[in-house]
């Protein structure tokens, strides 16, 4: 695991700062419009349309094309937010985790299990 | 005179609101869970509140980055949650108590916290879920709310000691208001989890059980924390243990444990409960059960 921001310098950890705030505001923007079920079934129409009228860069857009957390935090996004992108495909936050960890998502349960004992 | 009757902290994971809905109580995988609930719900029931103050963070319902609030506090007759984007079933709407509000509100600014006021507010499931945990099946709450949101979204994040003192600000507001009323104190989140980055998944129960301790016993010793340190030990959102220190900051009097559960996994968060009760000079003890 990374430190990618030596501020902190805790590794696997991207914390939202001011930096992060400032990249990410179109793509939390949009994500932030997501608690309108209008609004998710428009996205749903029309991804290209919703995310061009939001104002993602092509990095941010990639990410949500690919659907991929890890980059979508690197491109600004803050998990609270991408919580509602993710909510759109009915992916939870163990999905997210797995998907983040690059394990499946059994064995991320399993991991969180073996934690409490 | 209003007393404070003593504090509930609990974890708020917003699956726990889909369980409740879907009525999973007796389910394996949450029985341990619910299974803490009992208790604190008798407790609360015997020492019978009007009012809840409630410390809680919204996650992208009410506040966006547009505006960030670093403490907001409700001053709104009613408060309401809704589609929070990933589905949890929205829970009626509570009443609010607009002149304790503003009581409160007065007395912290002149006490030189510098509040966002809020006369409208909706409520997210850090809200709402605890609310649940306490009564639930409800369709009418029994009890006047008063939401006060703790910015944990957007760094920079108020620090553990600073949301300590907070708490005891509203501790001392409580107190200096002139009506009969039964206040009971939430903080609502933690305890160790991490939701975003490759370390997603990271839980600490030594840190956790240690924090419970404490809490009753040397909060100051928590409140002298870093946000940062924090993260290390209890993840990204395992700062929201200080919403548990405002809550333990509230009670301003001898504060003695009633219960307390802890239980590895829910979701991906380590789910804590504590019941504490407050006992003030004024309020000798209640006879023993």
């Amino acid at each position: 695991m990374k430190v990618t921001q030596p501020w902190h310098g805790i590794p696997g950890t991207t914390l939202f700062d001011g930096a992060q705030a400032r990249k990410g505001y179109a793509l939390n923007r949009m994500c932030y419009s997501f608690n309108s079920a209008e609004n998710r079934a428009e996205f749903l129409r029309d991804e290209d349309g919703y995310c061009a009228r939001f104002g993602l860069n092509p990095e941010q857009r990639e990410a949500v094309r690919e659907r991929n957390v890890l980059k979508l935090i690197a491109a600004g996004g803050n998990v609270y937010y991408l919580a509602k992108l993710a909510g759109i495909f009915h992916l939870d936050v163990q999905d997210l985790g797995a998907q983040q960890t690059g394990m499946t998502k059994d064995a991320f349960k399993a991991k969180l299990v073996e934690q409490g004992r | 005179m209003a007393t404070i009757l003593g504090a509930v902290t609990t974890s708020h994971v917003p699956a726990i609101g889909g369980a409740i809905a879907r009525k999973l109580q007796q389910d394996p995988y949450w029985k341990p869970f619910f299974d803490g609930y009992p208790a604190a719900r008798e407790w609360v029931a015997s020492v019978r509140p009007d009012i809840v103050v409630a410390f809680y963070n919204d996650h992208g319902l009410q506040f966006f980055l547009d505006k960030m609030p670093t403490f907001a506090v409700g001053a709104a007759p009613e408060y309401r949650h809704a589609d929070e984007g990933w589905g949890i079933p929205t829970v009626p709407a509570f009443r609010g108590d607009p002149e304790f509000s503003w009581h409160v509100i007065e007395q912290l600014v002149a006490d030189e916290f510098d509040v966002t006021t809020c006369q409208e507010m909706l409520v997210d499931h850090a809200f709402t879920v605890p609310m649940s945990l306490l009564w639930p099946d409800t369709v009418d709450w029994p009890v006047r709310v008063l939401p006060i949101a703790i910015n944990t979204v957007q760094y920079p994040f108020p620090s553990p000691r600073r949301c300590y003192r907070l708490g005891q600000a509203v501790g001392r507001a409580i107190e200096a208001w002139d009506r009969d009323a039964r206040v009971l104190v939430l903080g609502t989140g933690g305890l160790s989890h991490q939701l975003d980055g490759e370390r997603a998944g990271y839980i600490n129960k030594r840190f956790d059980l240690m924090c419970m301790e404490e809490l009753v016993r040397d909060p100051e010793a928590l409140a002298r924390f870093s946000t940062v340190d924090l993260v290390r030990e209890a993840g990204v959102q395992g700062v929201e243990l200080v919403m548990w220190l405002a809550a333990r900051g509230a009670l301003t009097g001898a504060v003695s444990k009633v219960h307390s559960n802890y239980h590895i996994p829910i979701s991906n968060t380590a789910a804590g409960l504590l019941v504490l009760e407050n006992r003030t000079k004024a309020a000798p003890a209640r006879a023993a059960a």
